[in-house]
């Protein structure tokens, strides 16, 4: 009798637990930052953040104002106008999604080279013989990185505002031409305001993403609070000046939450699932090929363009040598490894937590439930950030595991945490535990809860309830999750270089080090293989939007 | 035993809590009483939000009294302090969405329950099952593949495999149209009472609970207004509310099956 109110303390307190994990960085970085000595602090504001804070909201200013274009535009053509390849190019738009920011910047970077292939054609068209006589703007500047950044961040705004276009009913757009509005102006006046709510959802996404980047900025030379927590750690090894800048960065991160959490709030408005949605203008002629120029040119650069690049790079080279060094192969194989068990924990974990949220609000336990929300916060909390937050906490747990251990054994192992993989994995898991969770809560809620309650009322305990009712039912959910975290553990870029073990080297920290060195030869097949598995998923979320928008 | 464990199954004074339809505030089901004789089929009857669907989930074991006790062939089930789990109080329900797993073949849903029974006994039952039901043909088949009716045909065996003490139907033929609804309702009386089974049957229509019922409780506001047979509801109804409500029912029932047919008679007469 009371067993089963047992039960259900054990998920809650092994949910809040996790938890607490998530938010263990945040307030060791806290703590850590009061701590600081105020002298650093003192240089920090005098030379270091200004201007840091100044190029991360120019970015974050210049980045914004790309995938709102972008995205938005792409999301409205495809939903008003009718014109060759629109099909095709419904999910095309997506593809960008593959390339991680630092692996655009990585290949852009060669392709505008002075001296590289474009820039070489230009000059021999225009008639000039040298690279002092004429060259484009550098690509390694904030300019650069806004674009670049733009190109591959501004599917998550075209992927939130197309839903909303698409749920938009299109009497509601019909009504304002009726009233006397032209296409145009019906798209200012009615469609653009009602997908508000949507486009501060992706908006606020690729913003994170823009936070959460440091091979891109550092690629581009340009100095971001991301760089700057890197650098000052890392190279002045200043571990407060270090926090006092993630302590900074992290009022941007809560101001994208809350632009977010308004997205979502209102997301809701006009979401009439009965509705018919607008019937596309269709386009001939001049105007057709225009709105194919229009569509396909961010999926051309933010895609093709980088993608043949880096294939032709990796063609060439394994031409030369014959074979990928076994120092790729390794690295490879560390990927692939650290990432299957990071997706194995962090889905564990995720159905912990949903199925602790689910039985709360069930029990109508209200502060439980708002406390386990906070779990989910890993997402936002950029991958620098994460792993200064974690150090501390590791070192301090790794110096109690060896003093307890040497209790007992003569030379008691160091670092258990920071020594091994570990310590990445647990960093994974807090920076995707969102994923899985929302993949599973999602899941649970389409199964209705007579279902469960049937399978009690037919002698099954909870715990056998979930095992031959839920799970059953979540799998589909569950695979797809799997496969997000998979390949997002894969391309993951700045907490593996601070907490990976020594000579440990995933793809993504292989592809940093040969851009740092400047040799860029094994570097294209790393970022290949990245960009290869991160198009899977993709494909995926394109046939899930194509089949229900069209 | 305990005198107050004369009845088969006894509520007694019960009070419950659960959210009111269209309010924000809570409804309570009061100090409400009920017994019911072993192989009886009773009925609770009323309006949306009365508390009738409430009741039937007090006695699976899904909602905690806040007084009052439960008592099921002997046993206590319920009471505000104490509280036997869904599982372990052999009471089987049919719920009004059917609530079939959808990742189970028709054999395995109605088997979902056997888990204790050797492979070769469940297997007879489920046989003993489907053929209850008439659904041996279906066996193979999911949830999804099948009709409405087939679906509720499901439940019903589901319910009855694990020979429960009791059953529960909450607004069991709700999800049906009418001609089914009412040729439905006479075969799950025949089924239930052919396995001798003691249930309780939720219902808004009056014309179910007179098909199936031996006891019929009108309720209105969390309280059983009349607790009779459908005889005597009809004849000597307690009070205003109880001869309007079913005297209201049926002319509603009849209009809408006049409406029906005239509706009917309408399509016929428009020239293809």
């Amino acid at each position: 009798m009371h067993s089963q109110t047992q039960i259900g303390r054990f998920w809650l307190l092994a949910a809040a637990c996790i938890t607490l994990v998530v938010l263990a960085p945040v307030l060791t970085l806290a703590i850590h930052a009061l701590q600081g000595s105020t002298e650093h602090w003192q240089h920090l504001l005098d030379y270091v953040l200004p201007h840091a804070m100044q190029t991360t909201l120019l970015l974050l200013l210049g980045v914004g104002v790309v995938v709102s274009l972008l995205g938005v535009g792409s999301a409205w053509l495809m939903t008003a106008y009718d014109f060759p390849s629109r099909r095709i190019l419904g999910w095309a738009l997506l593809l960008p999604l593959a390339v991680p920011t630092y692996i655009v910047a990585f290949a852009y970077q060669d392709i505008l080279h002075p001296i590289g292939p474009v820039q070489g054609v230009l000059r021999e068209l225009l008639g000039y013989s040298s690279p002092r006589e004429f060259r484009l703007p550098d690509v390694r500047s904030l300019g650069g990185a806004i674009i670049l950044l733009g190109l591959v961040l501004y599917p998550y705004v075209y992927l939130s505002t197309r839903a909303m276009f698409a749920t938009q009913s299109a009497s509601l757009l019909e009504a304002g031409r009726i009233l006397g509005a032209s296409q145009r102006s019906v798209f200012f006046r009615v469609a653009l305001p009602m997908a508000r709510p949507a486009i501060a959802v992706g908006l606020s996404l690729a913003l994170l993403e823009t936070l959460n980047d440091i091979g891109a900025s550092e690629f581009l030379g340009v100095q971001t609070l991301t760089v700057s927590i890197y650098t000052t750690w890392v190279t002045r090894s200043d571990l407060s000046g270090a926090a006092q800048i993630a302590l900074a960065m992290l009022v941007l991160v809560i101001a994208l939450i809350v632009l977010e959490r308004y997205g979502r709030r209102f997301q809701g408005y006009s979401q009439n699932q009965r509705s018919r949605s607008m019937q596309p203008n269709r386009l001939t002629g001049a105007s057709a090929a225009f709105a194919m120029f229009l569509g396909w040119l961010p999926v051309l650069l933010g895609f093709i363009v980088p993608a043949l690049y880096l294939l032709a790079e990796s063609y060439k080279y394994l031409h030369l040598t014959g074979a990928v060094s076994e120092q790729l192969l390794a690295s490879a194989w560390n990927t692939l490894y650290i990432a299957l068990i990071t997706t194995g924990v962090t889905l564990s974990l995720a159905l912990v937590v949903a199925w602790a949220s689910r039985s709360a609000r069930q029990s109508q336990v209200q502060g439980w439930q708002r406390l386990l929300k906070l779990s989910t916060l890993g997402y936002a909390i950029p991958g620098t950030v994460l792993a200064l937050g974690l150090l501390l906490p590791f070192v301090w747990i790794d110096n109690v595991l060896e003093d307890l251990i040497s209790v007992f054994v003569d030379r008691a192992p160091q670092l258990l945490l920071m020594g091994s993989t570990s310590a990445l994995v647990i960093a994974y898991c807090i920076r995707f535990l969102a994923i899985g969770i929302g993949s599973v809560e999602s899941g649970l809620a389409r199964i209705p809860p007579s279902v469960e309650q049937a399978s009690r009322l037919l002698g099954e305990t909870p715990g056998g309830t979930l095992r031959r009712v839920h799970l059953p039912l979540l799998r589909p959910a569950l695979g797809a999750a799997a496969l997000l975290i998979f390949v997002d553990t894969m391309k993951e870029l700045p907490a593996t270089l601070l907490l990976r073990p020594m000579n440990f080297e995933t793809l993504a920290t292989w592809l940093y080090a040969e851009a740092a060195r400047g040799t860029y030869e094994e570097g294209a097949i790393a970022a290949l293989a990245i960009v290869v598995a991160g198009l899977i998923p993709v494909i995926l979320l394109a046939r899930a939007q194509f089949a229900r928008h069209s | 035993m305990n005198t107050q464990t004369a009845s088969f199954l006894k509520l007694h004074n019960i009070s419950v809590e659960y959210p009111c339809p269209k309010k924000a505030s809570l409804c309570v089901v009061n100090q409400l009483s009920l017994e019911l004789e072993k192989g009886e089929i009773g009925c609770l009857l009323g309006v949306s939000g009365c508390g009738k669907t409430t009741i039937l989930r007090a006695i699976a074991g899904f909602e905690p009294l806040r007084s009052g006790e439960i008592w099921l062939a002997g046993r206590k089930l319920s009471s505000a302090t104490q509280q036997v789990a869904p599982e372990q109080r052999e009471v089987g329900m049919m719920f009004q969405d059917y609530a079939l797993f959808p990742h189970l073949s028709v054999e395995r849903n109605v088997g979902f329950g056997l888990r204790r029974h050797t492979k070769a006994e469940r297997a007879k039952r489920v046989d003993e099952m489907l053929e209850l039901v008439g659904l041996q043909a279906e066996r193979k088949r999911y949830p999804h593949e099948l009709s409405g009716g087939q679906q509720q045909r499901v439940a019903l065996a589901r319910a009855l495999a694990p020979s429960p003490s009791l059953l529960l139907l909450d607004e069991p033929f709700s999800n049906l149209d009418v001609d089914t609804r009412e040729r439905l309702a006479f075969e799950v009386r025949d089924i239930l009472k052919q396995a001798g089974l003691t249930a309780i049957l939720v219902t808004h229509n009056q014309a179910e609970a007179f098909a199936i019922a031996d006891r019929i409780g009108v309720m209105e506001q969390g309280q059983i207004v009349q607790w009779g047979s459908p005889r005597a509801l009809h004849e000597q109804p307690v009070n205003a509310f109880v001869a309007d409500f079913i005297r209201h029912e049926a002319l509603l029932t009849q209009r809408t099956q006049a409406l029906m047919r005239d509706q009917a008679d309408l399509s016929l007469d428009v020239p293809e």
